[in-house]
C-alpha cells in the first residue's frame, strides 16, 4: 500500500474526506451565525441547538411520522426556521436597543432550553439515523473508497453556501439586506419593511442551522447534545475567519475542517484542540480575523 | 466601603458565622464557594464590562491543581490552596493576554473558545483523572486544627470569603477600580485620558482569575474531589447567570444570585431531573428579558423610587 509520510494513503485521504465533512459544517454554521450578526448585531449562540433541533426533527418526523429523509431535508429547516421567526418576534426584537451581550445572554438561555428539553423527552444517548438508499455505498475512485452520502454532504453544504452568496450579493432582496444591514434608520426610510428583514434574515440564518442538522442526521448519532460542543468550535471559526464576508466564512470553515482531519492523522492527540490553538495564533498575529475589518 | 455596606456587610458576617448550627454546612460552604466564585466575575462583568464566558475554567484549574498537591504531593492544605489559585491566575494571565485583543462579543467567543480547549486538555491529561475527576482529595489540617471536622472547615471557608469579599470591595473603590469603571463606560474616552486600557483590562482579568481560582480550590477542600464539570461551560453559563440573577455592578448582587441558583438546583435535582437545565436557561431569558438589573439591583432601584416619593 502507498504511504505518505508513514501513513496509508487511504486512511489519510479517508480522513481529509472527513475534515472536508466537518469543514462544510463549519461553513454552513458560520455562514448562518455571520448572516444573522450583520443584521441582528447579534452572536446566536442557540445556533447549536436549533442545530440540532434540525436532527432530531428529521428523526421524530421518521419515526413517528414516517416522513423521509428528502422531505425532512426540506421540511425540518422550515420549521427551524419558524422556529426562529418566533423567537425574534416574542424575545429578540426587544434586545436590538440594548449592549450586544444581552442578546449573547438570552440565546445562551435559549440553547440551555432547548437541549435540556430534548434530553428530558429523548435521554442523552444518541439515536441511529440510517442513510437514504439513494446515497448509501461508495464511489470507488480507484485509490480509495468515497462514501457517497459525505460526498453529498460536501456537495450540498457548498451549493447552500453558493446560493446563499448569490441571494445576498447579487439579487434585489440581497441588495436591500446589504442596505438594512449598513444604515437600518436610511433604509426604513426609503420605504423598506426593516423589522420585516430582521426577522426572516435570523429565520432564515437558523434555518440553514436546521438544514446543516438534517445533512448531519445520518452521518453521526442524532442526541441532545451534538449541537454543543460543536458550536464552540464554530465560535472559534468565526473568530478565526471574522464575519465580514461570506466567501470568507465558507472557505475558513472548509480549510479548518481540512486541517482538523489531517491532525487527526498526523498528531491524533491535538485534533480536539488544534482549531483553538490556530485561533490564538490569529489572534496574536491579526486579531480582526483573516478576512474581518476591525471596526 | 461605604458605611450602609459596611453595616450589611457585617450583618451578612454575623448570620454566617451562626448559619452552620442551622443549616447544613456543606451546603452553605458550596454556596460560599460560587458566591465567591460569581463576585470574581462580578468584577470583570459588572465593573469593567467584559463579559468571559469561560471563567469555569480558572475554577476547574484550580480545583485539579489543588487536589493534586493536596492528593499526590501531599502538600500542607494552605500550600495547596495556594497552588490552585497561583495556577488560575497564571492561566488567567495567559487568556487574558489573548482575550483582551477582542472587544465585545468577540471577547466572550474567544474565552469560550480558549476555555473549551483547556477543559479538552484536561480530559486527556493524566493527572485529571479523565471523566472520573479527582476523587478521595484529603483536607488535612491547618494551624493544628482538623479540617476532615465539617465545623472546622466551614470557618476556613468562611474566613476566605470575607477576607476576598473585602479585597473586591477594595478593589472597587480604589483609584483602580474606578479606571475599570470609566473603561465600562467609555473605553475611547478611557483611552483619550492616557490611561493604558489594555493594561488595565488585563489587570482586572488576572484578578477574577485568580478569585475564581481561590473559589475552585476551596471548593475541592469542601467536596473533596475535582471533576471535568467544573471546567465545563455549563459553570461558565452559571456564574454568569448567578451575577444576572442577583444584579451585575452591584456589591452584593453575584452573592444572592448564587444563593438562589444554588439552592435551587439542591432542591431541584431530585424532583425534575434534566429539566433543572430547562429551569435554568428559562431564568436566564426571563432576566434579560425583564429582570436586567438582577435581584439586588431591581429591590435598589424599588427603594430609591419610594425614597424619592416620600420626599416629594
Amino acid at each position: 500500500m502507498t504511504e505518505i509520510f508513514g501513513v496509508p494513503i487511504q486512511a489519510l485521504f479517508g480522513q481529509l474526506m472527513l475534515g472536508l465533512v466537518n469543514g462544510s459544517f463549519y461553513a454552513v454554521l458560520s455562514l448562518g451565525l455571520a448572516v444573522i450578526f450583520g443584521m441582528l448585531n447579534i452572536i446566536n449562540f442557540a445556533h447549536g441547538a436549533l442545530y440540532m433541533t434540525g436532527a432530531m426533527l428529521a428523526w421524530i418526523f421518521l419515526e413517528y411520522l414516517g416522513v423521509g429523509y428528502w422531505w425532512s431535508l426540506v421540511l425540518a429547516p422550515i420549521c427551524v426556521g419558524l422556529i426562529g421567526i418566533v423567537i425574534e418576534r416574542l424575545m429578540l426584537q426587544w434586545l436590538y436597543k440594548l449592549d450586544h451581550l444581552y442578546g449573547l445572554l438570552l440565546t445562551f438561555g435559549l440553547a440551555l432550553m432547548i437541549e435540556g428539553l430534548f434530553r428530558d423527552l429523548y435521554g442523552v444517548a444518541g439515536q441511529p439515523y440510517s442513510i437514504p438508499e439513494e446515497l448509501s455505498g461508495a464511489f470507488n475512485l480507484g485509490f480509495m473508497f468515497l462514501p457517497k452520502y459525505r460526498a453529498w454532504i460536501v456537495v450540498a453544504s457548498l451549493t447552500v453556501c453558493l446560493l446563499t452568496w448569490y441571494m445576498i450579493e447579487k439579487t434585489r432582496l440581497g441588495a436591500y439586506l446589504r442596505a438594512a444591514t449598513e444604515n437600518p434608520k436610511l433604509t426604513q426610510a426609503f420605504g423598506i419593511n426593516v423589522p420585516l428583514m430582521v426577522m426572516l434574515t435570523y429565520g432564515f440564518g437558523v434555518g440553514l442551522a436546521g438544514f446543516a442538522g438534517v445533512l448531519a442526521a445520518p452521518a453521526s448519532q442524532v442526541g441532545p447534545l451534538m449541537g454543543s460542543n460543536l458550536i464552540i468550535v464554530v465560535f472559534a471559526v468565526v473568530v478565526i475567519g471574522g464575519m465580514g464576508s461570506i466567501l470568507g466564512s465558507v472557505v475558513t470553515g472548509l480549510g479548518l475542517g481540512i486541517i482538523e482531519g489531517m491532525t487527526k492523522v498526523f498528531w491524533p492527540e491535538a485534533s480536539a484542540t488544534v482549531v483553538f490553538m490556530i485561533m490564538a495564533v490569529v489572534l496574536m498575529i491579526r486579531p480582526a480575523g483573516l478576512f474581518g475589518r476591525e471596526k | 466601603m461605604s458605611r450602609r455596606v459596611s453595616i450589611a456587610y457585617l450583618i451578612g458576617l454575623g448570620l454566617l458565622l451562626l448559619a452552620p448550627m442551622f443549616i447544613y454546612p456543606i451546603l452553605v460552604m458550596k454556596v460560599l464557594c460560587f458566591a465567591l466564585f460569581a463576585c470574581a466575575f462580578n468584577l470583570l462583568l459588572g465593573y469593567t464590562g467584559l463579559l468571559s464566558f469561560g471563567h469555569a475554567v480558572f475554577l476547574g484549574s484550580a480545583a485539579y491543581v489543588t487536589g493534586h498537591a493536596l492528593k499526590v504531593w501531599e502538600l500542607p492544605t494552605l500550600l495547596g490552596l495556594l497552588a490552585g489559585t497561583g495556577a488560575a491566575t497564571l492561566l488567567g494571565w495567559a487568556i487574558g493576554s489573548l482575550a483582551i485583543r477582542r472587544q465585545g462579543i468577540y471577547f466572550a467567543m474567544v474565552t469560550l473558545a480558549l476555555a473549551q480547549m483547556v477543559f479538552f486538555l484536561f480530559l486527556q491529561a493524566p493527572f485529571t483523572g479523565g471523566e472520573d475527576g479527582l476523587q478521595g482529595v484529603p483536607r488535612g489540617t491547618l494551624f493544628g486544627l482538623d479540617l476532615a471536622d465539617d465545623i472546622n472547615l466551614y470557618y476556613l471557608v468562611l474566613a476566605i470569603f470575607a477576607g476576598s469579599f473585602w479585597l473586591i470591595q477594595r478593589t472597587i473603590h480604589s483609584p483602580f477600580g474606578q479606571i475599570l469603571k470609566a473603561i465600562r463606560e467609555n473605553e475611547p474616552r478611557a483611552i483619550s485620558l492616557g490611561y493604558d486600557v489594555a493594561k488595565y483590562k488585563l489587570l482586572a482579568f488576572v484578578l477574577s482569575a485568580g478569585l475564581a481560582g481561590l473559589a475552585g480550590a476551596t471548593k475541592t477542600l469542601v467536596f473533596k474531589f475535582a471533576t471535568l464539570t467544573d471546567a465545563h461551560w455549563h459553570t461558565s453559563g452559571e456564574v454568569v447567570l448567578m451575577t444576572l440573577l442577583g444584579g451585575m455592578g452591584t456589591v452584593f448582587g453575584p452573592v444572592v444570585g448564587a444563593t438562589v441558583i444554588v439552592t435551587l438546583q439542591n432542591e431541584l435535582a431530585d424532583k425534575v431531573g434534566s429539566l433543572v437545565t430547562v429551569i435554568m436557561g428559562a431564568i436566564f431569558v426571563i432576566c434579560v428579558l425583564a429582570f436586567r438589573r438582577g435581584i439586588v439591583g431591581e429591590s435598589l432601584a424599588l427603594y430609591q423610587r419610594m425614597i424619592g416619593q416620600k420626599n416629594r
